[in-house]
């Protein structure tokens, strides 16, 4: 089964929207459960907010840290799942479910499978 | 050419689309389909004329294609799934009657074919691009040729479409009922494109590009008879078959002629019969919708025995009907101009005034030009010739631009 990287993209908020968005915890957790019983559910999580996050490079075998996220953007990586899934339509119907789809955006990527298989030929 | 090489050309022609359609379901991969096809091309030529000219040309088609598919799977050891697909197609090749499929599976085939090279997932441009090549068999050039970009261009968008489509996984399958009305609006939408493009050629010099207004209606023919139960295909097909009826009139010498003074003569009578046919045969479902009321309008235009005679309260009914369904620019500013007709200029004049108070529309050639015909039948031709000189300079089409320079000069003369 093709697996796909649901990556959740949201206006980081203030105080308030924060707020807004975790009183939908319930609803999040209606749809990983479902996700989940249906056998499709492979790992999700919520990230910290982008000022946590850390930036590596390694140039000339040295080691760059940068303080922040790798682009700084209006929609900031915010959560990810990676899900099980028949095909794209059947990942692009669980990606518009996820409340982020209402204001920011969702991005539905398949993940490499492992290719060639030489027991035939 | 040989006459078995003529006929293999022939052949291949006619049933390109019904074989590629079943090749790309066995064989899980359009690039895999398209090579195949192609080998299979290449290797009638060699026998045909040798052994003659196989008694059920498309099953041999089908056959050879399947069998260099599993050639290829053989050779290609990146391709992910290869065990599970080459035993599928060697499953089907060892069948007893490979080849005859039921009439509906092949019906079924060629609509995934439909659904998926417009899969919404895929960027408007390239859905356009891969229906006309796949479905429209059209080469990369002469698509890239219509469409006014270079080949190479051209040639990476269609295999982007296709490795997303194999690598995103895009179903080749047609959409659930549940999913189907929305699904079916896009494939109706990249055939009207084609069509658009072809009869209003956006930054062309010359105003139809015949070759993709033929292409868009043998599609919308396909359409309807693959889903005949779809008032909106009927009324797509007849849209398409009215409009290109009157290819032959709508310039002279690289001159536009507006409908009302086109040379009816030149008019396609035939192809305006059909596209009644299909008007009909739409409206029957009473399922009202963009393209009905359209291809409705347009006939209406069509039907009256001369340009005086026109219906312009029905056609204004028609265009207020399509506003209140698919609210559009485009329409409102049409709905101005019946109204104008139906109603005298000052009414007309009446509804395009919220839209030119909307800045957003200040560029809107359209809008312009239907402001100056509007306030030149009301008399005030001072300001009819400030908006012909607007529109004129919001032209990109040398034919449009030179018919708005004849109606300012027509006014400067009076």
């Amino acid at each position: 089964m093709p697996r796909y990287l649901v990556l959740l993209y949201s206006p980081e908020g203030d105080e308030a929207t924060e707020r807004q968005r975790w009183a939908q915890l319930p609803l999040w957790q209606e749809l990983t459960d479902g996700l989940r019983d249906a056998g499709l559910l492979v790992a999700n999580g919520a990230l910290h907010r982008t000022d946590t996050a850390t930036t590596v490079r390694v140039r000339d075998d040295e080691i760059e840290m940068t303080d922040g996220p790798f682009a700084i953007t209006k929609e900031v990586l915010a959560g990810f799942y990676v899900l099980d899934c028949d095909g794209l339509d059947e990942a692009l119907r669980h990606a518009a479910r996820f409340p982020t789809a209402r204001y920011g955006s969702v991005e539905v990527r398949p993940i490499m499978e492992p290719t060639g298989d030489d027991s035939l030929g | 050419m040989t006459r078995s090489a003529e006929v293999a050309a022939r052949v291949f022609r006619e049933e390109r689309v019904t074989v590629l359609a079943t090749l790309i379901r066995q064989a899980g991969d359009f690039q895999l389909a398209e090579d195949a096809l192609q080998d299979a091309f290449e290797a009638a030529l060699t026998a045909w004329p040798r052994d003659g000219i196989p008694r059920n040309p498309a099953a041999w088609i089908n056959v050879t294609a399947r069998r260099r598919a599993i050639d290829r799977l053989r050779r290609n050891r990146t391709v992910a799934d290869r065990a599970a697909r080459l035993a599928e197609l060697i499953r089907l090749d060892q069948q007893e009657h490979p080849a005859t499929s039921e009439a509906s599976v092949i019906v079924d085939d060629r609509l995934r074919l439909i659904f998926t090279c417009c899969h919404p997932a895929l960027d408007p441009s390239a859905q356009v691009a891969l229906t006309l090549r796949t479905l429209g068999g059209l080469t990369t050039a002469e698509i890239a040729h219509a469409f006014l970009v270079a080949e190479p261009t051209m040639g990476k968008r269609i295999t982007r479409a296709k490795s997303k489509i194999a690598n995103a996984h895009i179903r080749y399958q047609v959409p659930a009922d549940g999913e189907l009305p929305a699904r079916l609006r896009g494939v109706l939408r990249v055939m009207y494109l084609i069509f658009n493009e072809g009869y209003s050629a956006s930054a062309g010099e010359q105003l139809t590009r015949g070759e993709l207004c033929g292409e868009a209606i043998r599609l919308g023919r396909l359409l309807v008879e693959l889903m005949p139960d779809e008032a909106e295909a009927w009324g797509l097909l007849a849209l398409m078959l009215l409009h290109d009826a009157r290819r032959a009139a709508r310039t002279v010498s690289g001159r536009y002629v507006a409908l009302a003074d086109q040379d009816r003569s030149l008019w396609d009578h035939a192809q305006i019969a059909g596209g009644l046919r299909a008007l009909e045969k739409a409206v029957r479902f009473r399922r009202p919708g963009q393209y009905q009321l359209q291809a409705a309008i347009t006939a209406l235009h069509i039907q009256a025995a001369d340009p005086d005679a026109t219906d312009w309260e029905q056609i204004a009914d028609l265009y207020g009907a399509l506003g209140r369904l698919s609210p559009s620019t485009v329409v409102a500013v049409n709905h101005a101009a019946a109204v104008g007709f139906a109603e005298g200029p000052r009414a007309g004049l009446h509804l395009l005034g919220p839209l030119l108070a909307e800045p957003a529309l200040q560029r809107y050639q359209p809008l312009h030009a239907t402001h100056a015909d509007l306030l030149n039948r009301a008399g005030d031709q001072a300001a009819a010739a400030d908006a012909y000189r607007r529109a004129i300079s919001l032209t990109q089409n040398a034919v449009e631009r030179a018919e708005l320079e004849r109606r300012l000069v027509a006014l400067a003369v009076r």
